[in-house]
C-alpha cells in the first residue's frame, strides 16, 4: 500500500444551474491579463454541446490521454517514435478557431466620437492586434443550446444515442439540456505530466493539485495537446503553459478555490481522498465498462488502521487524515457511489467526481397538444429527458448500469424524504424505494443532508498547510515570516 | 509510469509563490450591487495597491435555522464582474456636455453675463437653437465640462424652469430604491424640495402586478427564498429563477431533494426547466385557461364531490368567499352579479359610520344576513378596535359565515356570465345559482354568496336544479380541462392530474404550494386575469399566509425593508409638503406621444358591456377620466403654470385658499383651465427638465424607445407607426402638428456609458457601487446590506447623494439672486389608498358632465395650496426636517411616535445649524443611512416595538408579542458592516420571522387576524366596482388572445413571411442593461445580444445560426445576430432584455442606413384602462401600487437576414 492524499472535488450536476459565476470568479483572480485572454481554466458547458475548446471530446481528433495497448497504457498523443518530431510540430492541439479570438470593443468612441449626423455605437475589436473583427466563436458559444442545429448535435457522446432518440432530442419530445462545469482533473495518472519533455508538470506530494512549474516550462505545448480535457493552456505573452492551480494559495490558508467559493448553485464539494498509488496505472487497464469501478478500488477507507499507518508512513499529515476521515467528496465517491469521473474512459484516473443531473419527464406531442409521458409523480429514470446512454458516455465510459444506480438513489431519498413530511406519500412506498436502490434510511438522510442543508463549512473540508513544514521546509521559520512578502517570485518570462 | 513523481521538495517549488503573490490583498470591504437587482448579496471587495482587483461572495450569513439551507453564499456571474466597470474604457470618468448645447449655453453665458437664468431662457426659447442641440442628442460631440459649470448650467435650467413654466415640469426618474435606497432618495429629495415630480417605475417596467392590489389591497409581498424550502409543490409560472434569481435557484433545487416536486410552465425550453421533475410547453401568455380549468377541477372534486374542512374554513376566514354579493336583471332574462350587499341597503345600519363600506355575510347561527367586522368601513371609522378577522361583530356577537346557499336557499336563478372563448365582447353562458331574498330599505334583494358565483363561474355543477352533470372532456364548457385545449396546448390530462397533485399536496401540508411567477406572465395585457386565476386555485386550497405556500411574484419587486425611515426623507415630506408622485405609464403614454399611433383598446380587450362609458373609446380619455376623477395624479397639473393660475385667481380676487380652490375648480368646470393630461402637446404642458440616476430611463425602460426618441428628445428615430384620426379620440385635445422635442435638458448621473447616458445633455460621473456609502435590502431574503466605499470615487466621479447635494447648493446659491421670493404652488394629489380617501366613490360620477359636484379630494384629486421657497432647497437637503418630529413615522395609516429620538438625536450625530434652530444632519451619505438605521422599526427594536401598539390599537388585537423579544435591538452602519444582519419583524411587513422563521407574506394576516388592506379586509374572489362588472373581471377568467394585425404594429411593415411574437425575457448576461457591457458577459455571450429563433422557422426564413438579421415593426428596428436554438417553440422569438444600442449595433438598411435600436425600439406600451380607476378601497391610487401598466409582451415582429453589415 502506498498511500496518497488528493485533493479532489464533486460537482453535484443536478443542482449547477449554470451561471458560469465560477467562471468569472476564476477569470477575475487569475487570468485577467495580457496572454490568458482566451483561458478559461473554469468553464462550464451545456450538453448537449461542443463545449470549449470546440470539440474537445474528440480524442480522434486531439488524441488526449491515455489507450491501452497491450494491457499497459500508453499516451495517445505520443509513441515514443513520434515524440521527439512532435517537440516541434504538434498537429492535435486546438488552434485559434477551436478557442477564439479574444476581443473587446472600442468602448472609447462612445467618448470620443465627434458630432456626426448617426448615433455612435462600439465597435468589436481584437485583443491581441486591436484590429476590428467579426466575432464567430466564443468560450461559451452554444450556451443553453445556443445554434442546437450546429453545435448540439455535433456533440460527440450522442453517438450512444439510437436514430429516433437523436431525432427527438431536438423536438418537444424530449429536448432538454445539462451543464458541466470543468476545471483540470488533477489526475492521478496525468498525461500532460507525462507528456512534458521538460519536466515542468508535477503533482503536489501533499495534495496532488497537478501544477505547471512556470521556471522550468519550455513552451513545448505537448501538455496541451495530452490532456484529453483541453485544460492546459498556453499563454502567448510569456510562452508558458498555464492550467488551472486548484487555488493553491487560497487551499494553503483554508479558503476555497475561487470557483468553488463563488458557486452560488452550492454544487461543489470539495475534500480529500486517499488513494493507493500503487494501483493508478493498473486501475485504468481494465474494459470500458469496469473503469468506474476500478477506480473506486484505488480510493481506501481513511478510517482503516492500516490505511491510517501507511499514510502516516508516506508523511501525511494528521490534519490530512482528519479531513480524509470528514471528507464529503469520500462520501460521494466510494461510500454512496453517487458521484462519477468524467469521461474516465480517457483513463487519466481524474480525480474530479459528477453527481449526473435528473432531469423532467419525457412528453408526447399529438396534433399540437403535449402531454407528459410520466405518470409517477417524480417521474422515472426511464422517461427522462436526455437518455441515459448519453449520461453514461460523460460519466460511465458507456455502462448505464452504473449512472441507472446513481438515478435511483437519488430519487429513492427524494420520495423518502417527502414521505416524512407530506404523510399521503407513503412511508411503506419509500422503504421500498430505498431498499432498492440500496440505500437505508439513515443514509439517505445523511445524503439529503449533505445535498441540501450542507454549509460551507460542510461542503468544503481541507486542512490549511502547515507551511512551516512544506513550503518553507529546511528554512529558517522565523526569518521566513520575517521576510514574507520582499522576496516576492518573478513573473514568468519568455525565453527564460 | 512509474515516472510520474509527486514533488514533495520545496527548494524546486519555490516559483509557486507566483500565484501566491496575486492572491494577496491589503484589504477586504463588505459592499454590494446597488441597482436594479434583487439578489441583494453581501460582497466582498479585495483592494490591492489601491485598486479594487476583484470580488468574492461573503459567505458569513448567520444561520437562523436549522430548517432551511444557508444563504451563503450569494451572488451571480453578473455580480461578479462588477469590478470591471471601475477602470473600465467605459466608466465615465468627468463630467461631460454635448457640445451642440454647449456652444449655446458659452454664446448665451457671454449675452447674459450677470444673468445665467436668463442665459438659459435665450436657448430653450429659440426654436432654432432647440433644433440644433435636440437634434445633436446621442450623435458624438461630448466635451468634458468641470462640475462648477456644469452645475451652473443646470441651477439655471432649474430656475428658469420653475420661475415660467412652475416646478411640476422639473422630473425625475430612478429605478427600485431598495437596492440604493440613499441614492434614490438624493435625487427625490432634491426634487421634491423643489416641488418637481418623481416617476414610478414599478408598474411601468409592468412588473407590478396589478392583481395583487385587486385581491389583497398590497402592491407585493412575497416569501424571502430560504422559504421555499418548506414548499411541497412548486409551480413555475413565466418566470426563470434559474436565470435570473441565480443566488436563490438553489432553495428550489435543495427543496425538490427535499421531497418536493418542481412544475415548470414556459413555452420555451428554459433553464429552469432543466431542474423540473415536468415541464410544461404552455403556449405564451395563456396561463389562465390552464389554471381556470385547475379551478374547475378543485372545485369539482375537493368541494362538491367531498367536502374538504381546512379549505372551507380557510375560505371562511381569510376571503371574501362567504361574502353577499347582490344579482341585478340581465341582459337575457336571467341575473348578473352586481356589487356586494352593502350597511347603507338596511335600515338598521345605513346610519353607520361608512355604511356605503361595510358588507355583509350570512350568519348560520341566526340564518340571516351579519355585518361582521374588519371591512375598509370599519378601518376607517372614528371609534377604533373593529378592525379584525375575529369571527364577531364591531358589538362582540359571535358568528359564523355560510359559504353556500346549495343547501339553503330561497330560490335558484339563471346567471349570465361572460364567456370570452371566442375572443368576442359581450358573449355569455348561463349558469344556476342558488340564491337568498333579502329585504333592504329599496325591497327584496336576491343575493348569493361569492363563494356560489364561483362555481357557478367555473362551470361546476353541483346538482342544482336546470344544471346537469359536466365532463372534463367537454371542449365547448368553459372552463375545463378540455376546453383550455386550444388555448394552451397542453391536455386535458396533464391540467387534471397537475389539480390533483397540487389539492393533494396542499391538503395534506396544510397550504405548503406554492408558485413562483414574473414577467412572463405579468408583462401581458390582461395580466391581472392571469394572476387572479392562479391566486384563486391557490386561496382554494388554502396556500396564501403559509409558510411554503403564496403567490411569489418575482420581477422588479422591490422591498425597502425600512421604509417608514425612507420615504420622508426620499420625498422630503419632513418639510412638511407632500411630494408629487407620478405613475409612469400614463406619464409616458401621454408626454411620448404614444397614444397618438394607438388604436381603440377596444381592439385588443374584450369586454362585458362593450356600450359601458367605461369600456369604450380611446384609452387617452380613459385617462383623463381617471385625472379629472382623483384616480390617477396628473403632473405637469395644468395646461398653464401652477403659479400663473395661481395669479389670475388672486388677480380675481380670491386670497383664501377657500376661494382659491373654489376658483380653480369653477375654470376647470368651464374647461378654460384643462389637466396638463387632456392637452399634452400644448407646450405649456411639456415636461421640460428630466433627470436620470441610477436607471437607463431611455431604452433600458424605455418601452416604445423610439417615442421617446421622437417626442422627447427631437432626434432621429426609426419609428415609422401612422398616428391615428383625430376623429378617435374625444376628450384630449388633438394639436396638428406638434413639436418635437419636448425636454430642454436631459442631465444623466452614471457611472458607465449607456444608452441613455449618450442621448442625455449632460452626463455627470457617478461613483460606483464600489464607492459609496448606502444600505440595500430585497425580498428574496431578510438581511439588510451596506454598501461602502472600498476606495475613493474614482477619477471626478462622485456619490448620487454627493452630486445632488451640489446641485442643491448651486440651486439655492443662484435662486438667493434670481428666485429670491418663495414661488406660490398648487398640489393636486390623487386619491390614495391606505387613507380614508379610498372611501371617496361607492359609484362612478363624472362632475365635468355634472353628475356630482366637484369635491376637491372626493370627486376630483385633492387641492392644496404650498409654496416654494428655493433659497432654502441647500439647506433643507442636508437638514432632517421636523415633520419627521410632529407627524411620527410610518406607513399605510398605522404611525409610531420618534419625537424622542429626534430631540436626543443631537447627541452623538452631526447636526446642521440655520436660522436658529439645529437639526440632524443629512450631510453625507452615511449620516442618512445612520439616521434610517435608528429611525425605522426594522433596525431598532422599540420603534417595532411603538409600531405594533398602534397597529394594536387599530385592530383593537393584541399584539406586543410580536415586538417584545425584539425591543432591545439596536442596528447601526459598523454592524451591518460586521456581518449581515436580519430585521425585524414589523407590522409594515406581513411576514412573521420570529425565532427563526422564513418570511412569507400574509402570515401575519392568517395568524393574527389582521385585516388585508381591501374593501372586506379579506383576499378577494370577487371585485364588485361597476368597472370591473363592465370588463366581465368581476370573477376570475381567461380572455383570449388578440391577432397580432389588431396590435397596429404593421400598418406601414410588411411581414417578410412570418410573424413571431416578441418576448424580452430577463436575460443571463445583465441586470436589465447594466453588467451586459461589461467584457466578461459580453465574452460569455456572443459578443452581443443575440436574437433566439427557433430552428425551423429560421430555415424557413434562410437565416443560419450567427447571421446577421434585422427585426422589425412599425415601431422600429434592431439589427443583431441570429441564434437558431431548437429551445425555442415556432412562432415565438426573443432578445433577452436588455442590450445597449452602445456596443456593436449596425446600422439599418431598412431605415435608410440609420444606427439601428435596442430591444425596445420594437415595442410601444398599451394601458388597460379597467386599472385606472379609483377612490374605491384596494382600487386607489399608490405609487408603484395601483395604475395601468407597461404591457409589452402584445408584440410581433418580422425578421429578414441582412446581406450586408455596416458599423
Amino acid at each position: 500500500m502506498n498511500i496518497r492524499a488528493q485533493t479532489s472535488m464533486v460537482f453535484h450536476l443536478d443542482k449547477c444551474i449554470g451561471c458560469h459565476t465560477c467562471s468569472v470568479a476564476c477569470k477575475n483572480v487569475w487570468t485577467d491579463r495580457a496572454g490568458a485572454e482566451y483561458m478559461w481554466w473554469n468553464n462550464v458547458e451545456t450538453k448537449p454541446g461542443t463545449g470549449f475548446p470546440i470539440g474537445w471530446e474528440d480524442q480522434e481528433k486531439y488524441k488526449g490521454g491515455w489507450e491501452r495497448k497491450g494491457g499497459r497504457l500508453t499516451l495517445r498523443s505520443q509513441s515514443k517514435g513520434s515524440a521527439f518530431f512532435n517537440l516541434f510540430y504538434n498537429p492535435n492541439q486546438p488552434g485559434l478557431d477551436e478557442y477564439y479570438e479574444p476581443w473587446t470593443y472600442r468602448y472609447q468612441d462612445l467618448f470620443d466620437s465627434h458630432a456626426g449626423d448617426d448615433q455612435p455605437t462600439a465597435i468589436p475589436i481584437s485583443q491581441i492586434t486591436g484590429a476590428p473583427m467579426e466575432i464567430k466563436a466564443g468560450p461559451n458559444w452554444d450556451d443553453d443550446l445556443s445554434g442546437s442545429p450546429v453545435y448540439a448535435e455535433n456533440d460527440p457522446n450522442l453517438s450512444a444515442l439510437s436514430e429516433l432518440e437523436r431525432q427527438q432530442l431536438f423536438e418537444v419530445e424530449r429536448v432538454a439540456m445539462m451543464y458541466v462545469p470543468r476545471i483540470c482533473n488533477h489526475c492521478a495518472n496525468p498525461s500532460c505530466v507525462a507528456a512534458c519533455p521538460s519536466g515542468a508538470l508535477y503533482k503536489r506530494g501533499e495534495d496532488g493539485i497537478v501544477l505547471v512549474n512556470q521556471d522550468k516550462c519550455r513552451g513545448w505545448r505537448a501538455c496541451v495537446g495530452a490532456c484529453p480535457y483541453k485544460k492546459v493552456y498556453y499563454n502567448w505573452k510569456t510562452g508558458k503553459s498555464e492550467k488551472c492551480i486548484l487555488c493553491y494559495p487560497r487551499l494553503e490558508t483554508n479558503q476555497p478555490p475561487a470557483c468553488f467559493h463563488s458557486c452560488v448553485g452550492r454544487i461543489r464539494y470539495l475534500g480529500v481522498l486517499l488513494y493507493d498509488a500503487d494501483k493508478v496505472a493498473s486501475s485504468m487497464c481494465v474494459k470500458d465498462e469496469h473503469l468506474v469501478e476500478s477506480q473506486r478500488d484505488l480510493f481506501v477507507d481513511p478510517h482503516d488502521p492500516a490505511v491510517i499507518q501507511a499514510a502516516k508512513d508516506n508523511g501525511i499529515t494528521d490534519a490530512f487524515i482528519a479531513a480524509a476521515q470528514a471528507s464529503p467528496v469520500y462520501k460521494y465517491v466510494k461510500v454512496w457511489k453517487l458521484a462519477l469521473p468524467l469521461h474516465v474512459e480517457y483513463r487519466t484516473n481524474p480525480m474530479l467526481f459528477y453527481v449526473p443531473p435528473l432531469l423532467p419527464a419525457m412528453g408526447k406531442s399529438d396534433q399540437g397538444v403535449v402531454s407528459t409521458l410520466s405518470q409517477e409523480f417524480f417521474s422515472t429514470i426511464e422517461a427522462s429527458r436526455i437518455p441515459l446512454s448519453f449520461l453514461s458516455k460523460l460519466f460511465s465510459a458507456g455502462n448505464t448500469g452504473v449512472v441507472t444506480d446513481v438515478m435511483k438513489k437519488l430519487l429513492a431519498v427524494r420520495l423518502y424524504r417527502r414521505s416524512l413530511s407530506v404523510p399521503e406519500a407513503g412511508a411503506d412506498q419509500a422503504g421500498e424505494v430505498l431498499r432498492a436502490a440500496g440505500l437505508t434510511p439513515a443514509v439517505a438522510d445523511e445524503i439529503y443532508r449533505m445535498t441540501t442543508m450542507a454549509t460551507v463549512y460542510d461542503r468544503f473540508v481541507m486542512p490549511p498547510i502547515q507551511a512551516e513544514e512544506t513550503t518553507y521546509a529546511g528554512r529558517d521559520a522565523e526569518a521566513c515570516k520575517g521576510c514574507n512578502g520582499f522576496g516576492s517570485h518573478p513573473a514568468p518570462q519568455r525565453g527564460a | 509510469m512509474s515516472w510520474i513523481k509527486d514533488i514533495l521538495n520545496p527548494e524546486v517549488r519555490q516559483w509557486e509563490d507566483f500565484y501566491r503573490n496575486r492572491w494577496t490583498h491589503d484589504k477586504v470591504v463588505r459592499s454590494t450591487h446597488g441597482v436594479n437587482c434583487t439578489g441583494s448579496c453581501s460582497w466582498n471587495i479585495h483592494v490591492k495597491n489601491g485598486l479594487v482587483s476583484w470580488e468574492l461572495q461573503a459567505l458569513d450569513y448567520p444561520r437562523f435555522s436549522a430548517e432551511v439551507p444557508p444563504y451563503e453564499p450569494r451572488g451571480c456571474q453578473r455580480g461578479i464582474s462588477f469590478s470591471w466597470y471601475l477602470y473600465s474604457p467605459l466608466r465615465v470618468k468627468y463630467p461631460y456636455v454635448r457640445g451642440a448645447l454647449w456652444d449655446l449655453w458659452t454664446e448665451a453665458r457671454a449675452a447674459f453675463p450677470k444673468d445665467p437664468v436668463a442665459a438659459w431662457g435665450s436657448i430653450v426659447c429659440d426654436p432654432v437653437k432647440r433644433e440644433k442641440y435636440h437634434s445633436a442628442r446621442g450623435k458624438g460631440g461630448f466635451r468634458r465640462g468641470t462640475w462648477e459649470e456644469l452645475a451652473e448650467l443646470i441651477a439655471a435650467s432649474n430656475l428658469h424652469t420653475i420661475r415660467k413654466h412652475g416646478p411640476d415640469r422639473v422630473v425625475g426618474f430612478s429605478p427600485i430604491p431598495a437596492m440604493s435606497m440613499i441614492s434614490y432618495a438624493a435625487g427625490s429629495r432634491f426634487l421634491q424640495l423643489m416641488g418637481g415630480v418623481s416617476l414610478s417605475f414599478y408598474d411601468w417596467y409592468c412588473d407590478l402586478p396589478p392583481a395583487s392590489p385587486e385581491v389583497w389591497g398590497e402592491q407585493t409581498d412575497v416569501a424571502e427564498s430560504a422559504d421555499w424550502y418548506h414548499s411541497k409543490f412548486i409551480a413555475v409560472v413565466g418566470s426563470n429563477p434559474f436565470m435570473t434569481r441565480t443566488p436563490d435557484a438553489h432553495f428550489l433545487v435543495e427543496a425538490k431533494h427535499n421531497g418536493s416536486k418542481l412544475v415548470v410552465f414556459s413555452p420555451d425550453f428554459n433553464q429552469v426547466a432543466k431542474g423540473a421533475d415536468q415541464w410544461v410547453p404552455i403556449h405564451a401568455g395563456q396561463d389562465s385557461a390552464f389554471w381556470m380549468a385547475v379551478t374547475h377541477v378543485i372545485l369539482r372534486e375537493w368541494y362538491v364531490e367531498k367536502k374538504t374542512r381546512a379549505f372551507e374554513d380557510y375560505l371562511r376566514r381569510q376571503t371574501d368567499a362567504p361574502f353577499l354579493v347582490c344579482l341585478e336583471p340581465g341582459e337575457n332574462g336571467g341575473h348578473r352579479a352586481g356589487a356586494y350587499l352593502r350597511a347603507s341597503q338596511f335600515k338598521a345600519t345605513s346610519q353607520v359610520e361608512h355604511a356605503e363600506w361595510k358588507f355583509f355575510i350570512w350568519d348560520e347561527g341566526s340564518d340571516g344576513p351579519l355585518m361582521p367586522a374588519g371591512t375598509v368601513g370599519h378601518r376607517w371609522q372614528k371609534k377604533k378596535g373593529a378592525w379584525n378577522l375575529k369571527w364577531k361583530t364591531e358589538d362582540g356577537v359571535d358568528f359564523v359565515p355560510r359559504l353556500s346557499f346549495l343547501e339553503s336557499h330561497d330560490l335558484v336563478e339563471s346567471l349570465e356570465l361572460p364567456d370570452f372563448t371566442d375572443g368576442e365582447s359581450g358573449a355569455t353562458v348561463t349558469r344556476r345559482v342558488p340564491v337568498r331574498r333579502v329585504m333592504t330599505e329599496r325591497g327584496e334583494v336576491l343575493v348569493t354568496t361569492c363563494f356560489d358565483l364561483m362555481c357557478a363561474q367555473y362551470g361546476v355543477s353541483r346538482g342544482l336544479p336546470g344544471e346537469r352533470p359536466v365532463e372534463y372532456a367537454e371542449g365547448g364548457h368553459p372552463y375545463t380541462p378540455a376546453w383550455q385545449e386550444p388555448f394552451t396546448g397542453i391536455s386535458a390530462s396533464d391540467v387534471i392530474r397537475f389539480a390533483r397533485e397540487w389539492a393533494r399536496t396542499a391538503e395534506q401540508t396544510g397550504g405548503k404550494c406554492s408558485v413562483i411567477i414574473g414577467a412572463g406572465a405579468n408583462h401581458w395585457y390582461h395580466n391581472n386575469l392571469v394572476y387572479r386565476s392562479i391566486i384563486t386555485a391557490q386561496m382554494l386550497t388554502g396556500c396564501i399566509g403559509v409558510n411554503g405556500g403564496g403567490l411569489n411574484h418575482y420581477v422588479g419587486q422591490e422591498k425597502l425593508a425600512p421604509v417608514s425611515a425612507w420615504a420622508p426623507l426620499a420625498f422630503g415630506s419632513d418639510w412638511k409638503i407632500p411630494p408629487r408622485l407620478q405613475n409612469a405609464p400614463s406619464y409616458h403614454y401621454l408626454h411620448s406621444d404614444q397614444w397618438r399611433y394607438d388604436k381603440k383598446f377596444g381592439d385588443v380587450c374584450n369586454v362585458a358591456d362593450p356600450e359601458h362609458r367605461m369600456t369604450t373609446g380611446h384609452t387617452v380619455d380613459q385617462q383623463i377620466r381617471a385625472v379629472r376623477n382623483g384616480w390617477l395624479p396628473c403632473y405637469p397639473q395644468f395646461n398653464r403654470p401652477n403659479h400663473q393660475v395661481l395669479a389670475e385667481a388672486r388677480a380675481a380676487g380670491h386670497t383664501t385658499e377657500a376661494s382659491i380652490t373654489q376658483y380653480l375648480i369653477d375654470e376647470l368646470k368651464a374647461r378654460r383651465l384643462r389637466f396638463a393630461m387632456e392637452d399634452p402637446d400644448n407646450e405649456a404642458s411639456f415636461p421640460r427638465v428630466w433627470y436620470i440616476w441610477r436607471g437607463n430611463a431611455l431604452l433600458s425602460s424605455a418601452k416604445g424607445h423610439e417615442f421617446f426618441l421622437k417626442h422627447y428628445l427631437g432626434t432621429h428615430t426609426n419609428a415609422i407607426a401612422p398616428e391615428i384620426e383625430r376623429s378617435e379620440v374625444k376628450e384630449v385635445n388633438w394639436v396638428e402638428k406638434l413639436p418635437l422635442g419636448k425636454l430642454d435638458l436631459v442631465v444623466d448621473l452614471n457611472f458607465r456609458m449607456d444608452t441613455s447616458a449618450l442621448y442625455s445633455d449632460i452626463v455627470l460621473p457617478a461613483a460606483t457601487f464600489y464607492e459609496k456609502d448606502d444600505l440595500n435590502s430585497t425580498d428574496l431574503h431578510t438581511f439588510i446590506h451596506p454598501l461602502q466605499k472600498a476606495v475613493t470615487p474614482c477619477w471626478e466621479s462622485k456619490s448620487d447623494w454627493e452630486i445632488f447635494r451640489r446641485i442643491a447648493e448651486a440651486t439655492e446659491a443662484m435662486a438667493k439672486e434670481f428666485l429670491p421670493d418663495p414661488v406660490p404652488d398648487v398640489l393636486l394629489t390623487p386619491l390614495l389608498h391606505d387613507t380614508p380617501a379610498e372611501l371617496a366613490q361607492p359609484a362612478v360620477k363624472d362632475w365635468i358632465s355634472g353628475e356630482c359636484e366637484a369635491i376637491p379630494g372626493k370627486t376630483m384629486p385633492n387641492i392644496k395650496l404650498v409654496s416654494r421657497d428655493l433659497t432654502q432647497v441647500y439647506r433643507k437637503y442636508i437638514s432632517l426636517g421636523e415633520g419627521v418630529r410632529e407627524n411620527g413615522l410610518g406607513a399605510h395609516g398605522c404611525l409610531y411616535p420618534v419625537d424622542d429620538l429626534y430631540d436626543a438625536y443631537h447627541e452623538g450625530h452631526p447636526m446642521e445649524k440655520w436660522n436658529g434652530k439645529s437639526y440632524p444632519s443629512l450631510r453625507h451619505d452615511r449620516d442618512v443611512c445612520e439616521y434610517i438605521l435608528h429611525f425605522a422599526p426594522e433596525t431598532n427594536g422599540e420603534l417595532a416595538h411603538r409600531a405594533f401598539e398602534a397597529e394594536g390599537h387599530k385592530t383593537g388585537l393584541d399584539l406586543s408579542h410580536l415586538s417584545r423579544d425584539n425591543r432591545g435591538v439596536r442596528m447601526k452602519f459598523d454592524d451591518l458592516v460586521s456581518q449581515p444582519k436580519r430585521y425585524l419583524t414589523t407590522p409594515y411587513w406581513t411576514g412573521n420571522i420570529n425565532g427563526g422563521r422564513t418570511y412569507n407574506a400574509y402570515v401575519l394576516n392568517v395568524e393574527e387576524g389582521i385585516p388585508w388592506r381591501t374593501l372586506s379586509g379579506r383576499q378577494h374572489f370577487y371585485l364588485d366596482h361597476e368597472a370591473y362588472r363592465a370588463y366581465g373581471e368581476n370573477l376570475p377568467t381567461h380572455k383570449a388572445r388578440i391577432q397580432p394585425e389588431k396590435y397596429g404594429d404593421f400598418d406601414k411593415t410588411r411581414p417578410d413571411s412570418m410573424l413571431l411574437n416578441y418576448l424580452t425575457p430577463h436575460g443571463k448576461w445583465e441586470i436589465h442593461s447594466t453588467y451586459g457591457d461589461t467584457l466578461r458577459m459580453r465574452t460569455l455571450s456572443r459578443g452581443l445580444e443575440p436574437f433566439w429563433m427557433n430552428d425551423k422557422d429560421a430555415a424557413v426564413l434562410a437565416i443560419a445560426d450567427n447571421d446577421w438579421v434585422e427585426v422589425h415593426n412599425d415601431n422600429g428596428v434592431v439589427c443583431t445576430r441570429a441564434n437558431v436554438s431548437a429551445r425555442i417553440p415556432r412562432g415565438i422569438c426573443m432578445i433577452y432584455h436588455s442590450p445597449e444600442r452602445t456596443l456593436s449595433v449596425p446600422k439599418s438598411p431598412l431605415r435608410g442606413g440609420r444606427r439601428a435600436g435596442g430591444h425596445n425600439s420594437l415595442t410601444r406600451i398599451r394601458l388597460k384602462p379597467l386599472l385606472m380607476i379609483g377612490g374605491y378601497g384596494q382600487f386607489s391610487y399608490g405609487f408603484n401600487y395601483w395604475g395601468p401598466t407597461g404591457v409589452n409582451r402584445e408584440t410581433h415582429v418580422t425578421v429578414r437576414k441582412m446581406d450586408k453589415v455596416v458599423f
